[in-house]
Order: structure tokens, then C-alpha cells, then sequence
């Protein structure tokens, strides 16, 4: 027998506890990298992007696989737990559906078996699908060191391509999604130039909370992938819409405000003006969507 | 480290961090495992690891001691080929053959999961497998025609 070669000269580690993962962290962190599904991790070690000295495999450690929800505290994702398996939880299905919508088309099913909704966050791409879904259900991190826990609302865990605010020594163990309020839909959409495994060239989230007799919107949230350094919200187009009945004029007017405040780049993909039309149009199509969802009928 | 693979121990030499595809093609010498993008992109690595589709050019060994591992080795079983494998030929459904250990085991995952899938879902549960050759319809064919039996 012959042995082949690492993909990198690195320790591999998998605890089995999350007491032993974060006094490895706290000794190791700045060198090491974590390891959850490594379907981002992997081929940035083989394409020598990076090259840590520790791989640190958080699989076995039993905090981080936790899935559970309840009404009060809303759906806990353990950021070991495979995209599939999140995608084939009842309560995901029944009241998150924008959530499962966005999960749903990360990669293939070998891709979504391995990957987690925690790694998608953490490796902070701007096209990161679960994102702009997240953002719109106002997900908060659960992020432990030897130091302790603390929360990080999603708002402030994207800092550049690449970054989050979780530091060296931190471990994400949870993500958490508060259980959306009642008279509430929303949805994602995204363009890839493929129509199955592709990087989003744009991405929009819109999600709407009506006050039932009125129909009159009372809270509005829309998140973007793919066209800033970060996922991001619009807080001045989502502005428009509060206390607003909706009518086309002002979903046009929205989708507009959407795409001025996108900050978008060229590159392969598309050109930046190519995205910031693809900003407005899916800004368009999800709110349309989300009022048909809620049975709001759209004045002219 | 101990590698489980198609029901048989095997004790191996490589270190953790060698690639699942590595170890199965260079050091047991298992080449039914084919490396096609080794990027997770093309799915001609596939094998199943505890009945689920995953592709081994993005899991290295230290991920998945102690898993059950089956290869397109361990599909068929006592010299009797697996209902999907009979179906590929019956339907010519391979041309060239490279993509085809791949999508029989993808095929085999997500029939165990869904036995009775649509045709829709069936081209869904496959878009990670690229194959060069087929346009796909004669594999969708294949898969249905298992799934109908
Ligand atoms: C072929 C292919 C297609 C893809 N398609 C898509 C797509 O359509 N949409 C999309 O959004 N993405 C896509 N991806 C990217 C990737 O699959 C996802 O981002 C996935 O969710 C990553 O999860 P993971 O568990 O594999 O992360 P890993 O690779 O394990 O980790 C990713 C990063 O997060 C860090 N990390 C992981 N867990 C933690 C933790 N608990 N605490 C702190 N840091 C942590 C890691 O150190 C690493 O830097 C694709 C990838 C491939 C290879
Ligand atoms: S070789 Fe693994 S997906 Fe292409
Ligand atoms: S038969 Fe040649 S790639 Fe599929």
C-alpha cells in the first residue's frame, strides 16, 4: 500500500466536546480552522487560499448539532447540522418557508448533505444564499469562547468578503430564528446564470408583516446577496413600504430605492449595471410574490 | 487509521487529511471512484458515506473514520448487478462511462429516500452529476424505470 498526499500540512482534530473545542481554540485559534461541512473549507486548503497548521472538525461536538424549535424561542440550527437534514425539519417547512426556499438551492444534494447553514454564514461570501434570508427573519449567532456566549444579531455578523465579526478564538454554535409573527410571508429569489449549481449573480429576500384588518404593512424587510461587499439590508427602500397599503407605484418605487442603495462590483458574472437591473427586478418579483403569499391585492 | 468501505475493513496509511477520492483511488487502488473537477462541481466522485451522496474530492479521511463507506465496488451484490446498474444498460444509459459510478450511487441515495419520485425531482436529485455524453434523458429514464418497479 502507498500512502498519498494531504491536501495540506495541517493537524487534524475532532473533539468531542465543546468544552475541549474551545480551550483548542483559545490556545490555537489564530492558526486553526474550523471545520464543519468543508465544502467551502476543502478547496480553499487544495487551492492553497489558505493554509492553517489545525483543522478543527466541529462535528462531533453535540451543542453544535442541536435542531430543535419551539414558539418562544423560535428555530435553533446547530451549525454542524447539514443542510438536508435542516431542509427535512417539519418546522422549517411549515413556518420558515423563505428559509427553506434559500437552502434549498445551495449546490446539489451531495453539496447540501455535507454543507451547513453555519459554514455558509461563516465563510461570509457575498452571495452566501442562506443570507439575505436569515437577515429578513432576524437571525441572531450564538457564538461561544472560553471567555463565554454571546449573541450577535445577523445585522452586525457580515464585515467584508470573507470576515464576520466572530473572532479567532470564537466558535459559532447556533444560529437562532426567532418564530416569524402572525400575518407574515415572504421569499428569495435569486439569478444564476445555470439554473442548478451556480453562485447567485444577484440575490433578494423580501419579507412583509401585514396588520390584518388594515392590510396595511407593518413592518418590511428586504436583504440582498451578491451585490455589496457583504449580504446587506436596505433600510431605506424597506422605509418606503411601512405603514404603507401597497400599490404597484410603490413597489416600483422600492425596487429602485433597492437598487440604488446595492453597492455592486463587475466581474465574470455580470457587470455592476447588469446587477443593479437584476436588484430591481427581483425586488419587484419577491414583493409581488410576498403579497400574493399574504392574499394582499396590489392597487394599480 | 480504519476505513470501513463497502462493508470490509480496511486499515489505511494515508493521513487524515488526504481526500476520501485519493485514498480510494491511489492507496486501495478502488478506481471506480473517478476524479472529474475535484471541486464538487461535476459529482463523478460520489460515493455514499452512511447512505447518504456525498463527493469525496471534499471530505479527507479523518471525516469519516468509523462511516460506512460504499463505492460503486460495493453496489452490486454476489456477482448480481443492482437493479439501477441492470436499468443503465437495459436503457444505454452510459456512453463513455465516466459519470456513471456517480449517478448510480446518487440514484441509489435518493431512491432509498424517495421510492417514488417525479421525473422532476429525479432531474433535481441529479444536477450535481455531469455527464458529457448521455443529455441526461436515458439516465432519467433508467432511474424511473427502477422507481416505477
Ligand atoms: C459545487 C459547489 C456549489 C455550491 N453552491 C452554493 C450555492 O449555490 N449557494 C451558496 O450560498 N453556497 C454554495 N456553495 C458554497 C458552500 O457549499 C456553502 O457556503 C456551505 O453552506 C458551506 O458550509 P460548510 O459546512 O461546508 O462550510 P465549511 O467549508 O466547513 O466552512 C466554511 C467557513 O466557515 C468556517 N466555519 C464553519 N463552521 C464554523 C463554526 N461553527 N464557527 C466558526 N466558523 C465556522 C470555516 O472555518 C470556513 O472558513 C457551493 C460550494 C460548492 C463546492
Ligand atoms: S471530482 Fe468531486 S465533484 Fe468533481
Ligand atoms: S456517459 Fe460520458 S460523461 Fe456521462
Amino acid at each position: 500500500m502507498t500512502s498519498t498526499r494531504s491536501i495540506g500540512k495541517f493537524e487534524y482534530k475532532k473533539p468531542g466536546s465543546l468544552r475541549t473545542t474551545l480551550r483548542i481554540l483559545s490556545n490555537k485559534g489564530a492558526d486553526a480552522r474550523i471545520l464543519a461541512g468543508g465544502t467551502d473549507l476543502i478547496p480553499q486548503i487544495k487551492q492553497g487560499q489558505i493554509s492553517p497548521s489545525l483543522v478543527l472538525d466541529v462535528k462531533n461536538v453535540p451543542e453544535l448539532n442541536r435542531l430543535d424549535w419551539n414558539e418562544d424561542r423560535g428555530l435553533r440550527i446547530g451549525a454542524a447540522v447539514p443542510l438536508s437534514k435542516l431542509l427535512t425539519f417539519v418546522a422549517i417547512s411549515e413556518r420558515y418557508s423563505i428559509l427553506a426556499q434559500a437552502c434549498s438551492v445551495i449546490g446539489s444534494m451531495q453539496i447540501r448533505n455535507r454543507g451547513t447553514i453555519g459554514g455558509n454564514i461563516c465563510n461570509a461570501a457575498p452571495s452566501a444564499d442562506s443570507a439575505p434570508a436569515l437577515l429578513c427573519l432576524g437571525a441572531r449567532a450564538i457564538v461561544a469562547s472560553k471567555n463565554g456566549n454571546r449573541k450577535i444579531n445577523l445585522d452586525d455578523f457580515f464585515m467584508a468578503p470573507g470576515k464576520t465579526s466572530i473572532g479567532a478564538d470564537e466558535l459559532l454554535v447556533e444560529i437562532e430564528v426567532p418564530t416569524p409573527p402572525a400575518h407574515s410571508a415572504g421569499c428569495y429569489m435569486r439569478h444564476t446564470t445555470r439554473e442548478e449549481m451556480d453562485i447567485a449573480v444577484a440575490g433578494v429576500a423580501s419579507f412583509l408583516t401585514i396588520a390584518p384588518r388594515s392590510k396595511k404593512l407593518k413592518e418590511v424587510r428586504i436583504a440582498l446577496g451578491a451585490v455589496a461587499p457583504t449580504p446587506l439590508r436596505v433600510h431605506g427602500a424597506e422605509a418606503l413600504l411601512i405603514g404603507k397599503s401597497v400599490t404597484e407605484r410603490i413597489i416600483e418605487e422600492v425596487a429602485e430605492e433597492a437598487a440604488e442603495e446595492a453597492k455592486p462590483i463587475s466581474d465574470i458574472r455580470a457587470s455592476a449595471e447588469y446587477r443593479r437591473e437584476l436588484v430591481k427586478v427581483l425586488t419587484r418579483r419577491t414583493l409581488w410574490k410576498s403579497c400574493e403569499m399574504l392574499g394582499i391585492e396590489i392597487q394599480r | 487509521m480504519k476505513l470501513k468501505i463497502n462493508g470490509r475493513e480496511y486499515e489505511i496509511v494515508s493521513g487524515p487529511g488526504t481526500t476520501l477520492l485519493d485514498v480510494l483511488r491511489y492507496e486501495l487502488r478502488l478506481t471506480g471512484t473517478k476524479e472529474g473537477c475535484g471541486t464538487g462541481s461535476c459529482g463523478s466522485c460520489t460515493v455514499l458515506v452512511d447512505g447518504k451522496a456525498i463527493n469525496s474530492c471534499l471530505v479527507i479521511v479523518g471525516e469519516v473514520e468509523g462511516k460506512e463507506i460504499t463505492t460503486i465496488e460495493g453496489l452490486s451484490r454476489q456477482g448480481k448487478l443492482h437493479p439501477l446498474q441492470q436499468a443503465f444498460i437495459n436503457e444505454g444509459a452510459v456512453q463513455c462511462g465516466f459519470c456513471t459510478p456517480g449517478i448510480l450511487l446518487t440514484a441509489k441515495a435518493f431512491l432509498d429516500s424517495n421510492s417514488h419520485p417525479t421525473e422532476s425531482q429525479i432531474r433535481q436529485a441529479i444536477a450535481g452529476n455531469l455527464c458529457r455524453c448521455t443529455g441526461y434523458d436515458k439516465i432519467v429514464r433508467a432511474i424511473m424505470s427502477v422507481a416505477d418497479s
